[in-house]
């Protein structure tokens, strides 16, 4: 695998996928305010592989979940390719995630009544230029058991699915909340290989959160969040292939 | 401490426990309120006979001689007799066109009459020495407003005579009043007087004579025997055959009712029943599934096995106790109605709501076995975990291709309807016991409708298609049939058609009847006789034609024979044909061809009534000319009986409808709103899943909405089937001799129990959707099943 592989896109010729300006989510837990984000201002380039590493509660899955149009920041600005993501109605954030965004949860959350193949043609029934479902889990190595049930599939393989869901529709970004986050790292490494083919092969935009450090050497970029802020953000002149990776 | 969980526990799934509690109630108001009125019923009932002294057995006859009591007193098994005057009586009434009939009665000078005691609600006994003094029955007096010292005009025995109502009295032998000849009380044209036995034996030629006498017997006695007796010492007097209680109109009318009351004490509350405790277990299987940690953490704190079993029963059980609590104060309201309804139908001296302690405790036992039949299953389920699998979350749910995929037709197939369709599969049991039961919503809707379309029928069928005469006019006694042409003549008259009706027995093998055996003429253009087609049947020449429950009850078809022992004149015996079975919905009866009977009786050309067209607006001054006329003993219009007919049943049949709707809204509400919930529950995290890889909510709550409808229309056409099934069983429980009910089933029928069960489907379906909305997204992501 090529180890000096530059993003596509570093200068500002074309607009960012995500810009984030003085973005704060501040949730009311009852009595409690808790402050989640303190003012992020981030910006994710198109072809990007970027990690956001964070101690549990450092705000990451509320930023996560702010860029993908599942909530929205107290103050502050989103914006999708020059598009204020944060004046979107309901309706418009739902338009913007079933043709832009795709996502791979911890818990992978197929759909336990549909095989692997299923669950994937799920997506590709309501998109407008899906690939072909068995050519996606083709993609993430999966095709010899499309036939199966979610409870028929180990961890690994159901994350796996997971992913060939999620860029069946060929989506401009590709969020992923701690995708190896339930596994064991042989099977964890599968995943992540396969999360860095699609985004080296198709070209997504890709950001991915966890709170283990030796993923991010397989990003183009690594940002930092600690207790809502932006802690610090550094490039990585390698990306270190997952196989490399130890945990 | 757990008790506390267990309120909170029921708070999170309040609105499905009031849901099922709702579906509790509806069974226990039904139980309630049939037991509550049977109780009542039945109770009055066996009270009246026994402080009014009701007689056993009842015989008419032309005239006895009173020394033949003695005779009658010494038949074995004899405890009482008495003997009285009983006559027919046309009665003028203020405000009112046409005649009435009254029953007139005789009572002893100074001492209460031995069997048949009266109730005086006001006023006085007769005083022996006025001759003019009538008591007269309650619903008349009330249909008509009259006053005690009212007076009213009656013709007896030809001659017109002011009578004085000096009292208002009840009886246990007319506790529903109805009319000879007639299927339902009409209060304001029959009515029942008593006077002075002097009197009537003077006004009827009857000194030292009775035509009516009742019997008490001795306890044990065999009642066909005793009417085999009394049939022997009666017959050279006219005796027209003794009967006991199971023929006299008014006991029967009343044990019908009983047993229907008994029916539906037994039937309803077990469909509602059954439906809550399905619920239950539904709803319990999904709490214990849920609460799998919570068991575990118990049991290893030491929490026995049965203190976790009693802890989930409870919960039923406070349910169950919340659709008690609600369905008694439910159906003692409703047994209040049907009270009110039924002291205006039946003349109880007394007539409350009664509401043993058992019936309640009746109720609570059986919507507790019911509670606790549905939570078996679920709360076994929670006691058998083992603390450390409980540990564990479920194992995650297996599906399979369903049925239709299996087959082949799977690219069909779009992978939402996959969802829905493999929902269903994999939960058979739940998805098909959900379907029985919004399909019993249906059926409940259809009983409550089909009766009308039935009664709507039956109107058609034999007031305007069988039945075409505006007035039935009978004699007093047997009249030359010269009299039709005096009918003829009176105004507004344009059709006559004269029948004789003779007192018959008839027999086919050890099988009889009393019927009166009706003549008429071969066409007979006003009366007619009607095939089950509704077409005209033509009277044959000779032979005896018989209605469709007379031939069932004697066991007869066409082309058999009957014998027929006439009970009057000179008292023949024939061997008859069957010559034909004709179709009618009410009574037992018997048709010959006039000119055939004429010669068996072996008299010249009598007439004991006719039929009557006329012209609508000429009523008044017809009935005044009837009322004058001797011979006529009875009048009875037509418009009058349809009337009465269609107001006591409408009232009853509306009541029934209304609730029954209720009802069924509340069982297909039940059920659909908690499959809803469960399936919402259930895939909740789907849902969510989908809604944030980019569906809309529309196409979210497509998934819900079309198990839902899968559901529903599934139930329609077994709703339709069930339906079916018990209007038929409900038909022949209701077939007696007095009506029967077709089993008729108008296609608006169907469409309405449809509709009904789609809307309350959809309300309940728009009411879960409405939580879609509030489908946590973000939870989802982080939350592991």
């Amino acid at each position: 695998m090529p180890a000096s592989f530059q993003p596509p896109t570093t200068s500002n010729e074309a607009p960012p996928v995500f810009k984030a300006q003085g973005v704060t989510k501040v949730y009311q837990m009852g009595d409690v305010k808790v402050e989640a984000l303190r003012g992020i201002d981030l910006e994710l380039h198109a072809g990007e592989f970027i990690v956001l590493l964070g101690a549990s509660g450092s705000g990451k899955s509320t930023l996560l979940n702010i860029l993908g149009g599942l909530d929205t920041p107290t103050s502050g600005h989103v914006f999708y390719r020059n598009q204020e993501l944060t004046a979107w109605s309901d309706a418009e954030l739902t338009r913007f995630r079933r043709s832009n965004v795709g996502f791979v949860f911890q818990f992978y959350n197929l759909i336990p009544s549909l095989t692997a193949l299923e669950n994937v043609a799920l997506i590709t029934e309501i998109s407008e230029a899906p690939m072909d479902p068995g050519e996606a889990l083709e993609l993430v190595n999966m095709h010899h058991r499309r036939d199966h049930f979610p409870a028929q599939l180990s961890g690994g393989e159901q994350q796996r699915v997971a992913i060939a869901r999620a860029i069946a529709k060929r989506p401009a970004v590709l969020l992923c909340d701690e995708p190896t986050g339930a596994l064991d790292v042989s099977t964890g490494i599968l995943v992540l290989e396969a999360i860095q083919r699609v985004n080296r092969e198709l070209g997504t935009t890709t950001a991915v959160i966890t709170h283990n450090a030796v993923i991010a050497k397989m990003s183009h970029r690594v940002v930092h969040l600690s207790d809502g802020r932006v802690h610090s953000i550094e490039q990585n002149p390698v990306q270190v292939s997952p196989s490399e990776l130890k945990w | 401490m757990l008790d506390r969980k267990l309120l909170r526990d029921l708070g999170q799934i309040k609105s499905q426990a009031f849901a099922i509690a709702l579906v509790m109630a509806a069974g226990v108001a039904m139980f309630i309120m049939a037991l509550s009125a049977l109780f009542s019923l039945s109770g009055s009932q066996r009270d009246y006979y026994v402080r009014y002294r009701f007689a056993e057995i009842f015989a008419t006859a032309k005239r006895v001689p009173l020394n033949l009591v003695a005779r009658l007193e010494e038949i074995p098994g004899v405890a009482r007799v008495y003997p009285r005057i009983v006559a027919q009586v046309s009665l003028d009434v203020p405000g009112m066109n046409e005649p009435a009939m009254g029953r007139f009665i005789s009572v002893p000078d100074h001492v209460r009459p031995a069997l048949n005691d009266l109730y005086l609600i006001r006023g006085r006994m007769l005083d022996p020495d006025r001759p003019q003094e009538v008591l007269a029955s309650k619903s008349f007096v009330e249909a008509h407003q009259l006053e005690l010292g009212s007076t009213i005009r009656g013709i007896i025995n030809g001659k017109q005579q002011d009578l004085t109502v000096v009292g208002v009295a009840l009886t246990p032998e007319y506790i529903i009043q109805i009319q000879p000849g007639s299927l339902l009380p009409d209060h304001r044209r029959f009515g029942v007087f008593w006077m002075n036995e002097r009197q009537m034996a003077a006004a009827f030629e009857m000194s030292g004579a009775f035509n009516d006498v009742s019997f008490l017997m001795e306890r044990g006695a065999n009642e066909q025997r005793v009417i085999g007796h009394i049939d022997r010492l009666l017959e050279p007097y006219g005796c027209t055959g003794a009967y006991g209680r199971a023929q006299q109109t008014s006991h029967a009318y009343i044990s019908d009712e009983i047993r229907q009351l008994s029916t539906m004490a037994l039937i309803a509350p077990t469909i509602f029943l059954g439906v809550a405790a399905f619920l239950l277990n539904v709803v319990l299987a999904r709490v214990v599934g849920l609460q799998r940690e919570q068991i575990a953490a118990l049991k290893a704190f030491g929490y026995s096995k049965s203190a976790i079993g009693w802890h989930y029963l409870k919960m039923v059980l406070l349910i169950a106790l919340v659709g008690a609590v609600l369905g008694t104060l439910f159906g003692y309201w409703l047994a209040r109605g049907l009270t009110r309804i039924y002291s205006e139908l039946y003349q109880f001296p007394t007539f409350e709501v009664m509401m043993p302690p058992r019936v309640v405790l009746g109720a609570l036992t059986v919507s507790f076995a019911a509670a606790s039949l549905g939570a078996l299953a679920a709360v076994r389920r929670a006691v058998s975990l083992p603390p450390a699998e409980a540990m564990r979350p479920e194992p995650p749910p297996k599906y399979g291709p369903t049925l239709i995929e299996r087959i082949g037709l799977a690219r069909f197939v779009p992978q939402i309807a996959r969802m829905i369709l493999r929902q269903i599969e994999r939960k058979p049991i739940k998805s098909l016991t959900a379907i029985l039961g919004v399909a019993m919503s249906v059926a409940i809707l259809m009983l409550g409708s089909f009766s009308l379309d039935a009664i709507r029928y039956i109107i058609n069928f034999q007031f305007r298609l069988a039945q075409r005469q505006q007035v039935t006019v009978s004699f007093v006694e047997p009249t030359s049939s010269t009299a039709r042409f005096d009918l003829q003549q009176l105004p507004g008259v344009t059709q006559v058609q004269p029948f004789r009706a003779v007192a018959t027995n008839i027999r086919h093998g050890h099988r009889w009847r009393r019927v009166a055996v009706m003549g008429l003429d071969g066409e007979g253009e006003m009366f007619r006789l009607l095939n089950i087609d509704e077409q005209p049947f033509v009277l044959p020449e000779e032979g005896i034609v018989l209605n469709d429950k007379l031939a069932q009850i004697l066991g007869v078809t066409l082309g058999e024979s009957v014998t027929l022992s006439v009970l009057e004149g000179s008292r023949p015996i024939r061997d008859l044909i069957v010559t034909g079975i004709i179709t009618e919905y009410g009574g037992v009866n018997a048709y010959m061809n006039r000119r055939a009977l004429q010669r068996l009786m072996n008299e010249s050309e009598l007439i004991s009534g006719a039929f009557l067209g006329t012209e609508a607006d000429v009523e008044p001054s017809l009935f005044a000319r009837l009322k004058q006329i001797p011979q006529v003993g009875g009048v009875m219009l037509k418009r009058a009986m349809l009337q009465s007919f269609e107001d006591t049943i409408a009232e009853n049949i509306l009541m029934m409808r209304t609730f029954n709707i209720l009802f069924s809204i509340v069982i297909a509400v039940g059920v659909v709103y908690n499959s809803a919930r469960i399936s919402l529950a259930e895939q909740s995290r789907e849902l969510a899943t989908l809604r944030v890889i980019g569906f809309t909510q529309y196409e979210v709550s497509l998934i819900l909405l079309g198990e839902l409808a899968i559901l529903t229309f599934a139930a329609i056409p077994l709703g339709w089937l069930i339906g079916y099934g018990l209007a038929a069983i409900l038909v022949t429980g209701l077939d007696t001799e007095i009506y029967r009910i077709p089993l008729i089933i108008e296609r608006t029928t169907y469409g309405f129990a449809a509709l009904v069960v789609v809307v309350a489907s959809g309300l309940s379906g728009w009411v879960v959707l409405q939580r879609i909305r509030q489908l946590d997204l973000i939870a989802v992501l982080k939350t592991r099943e």
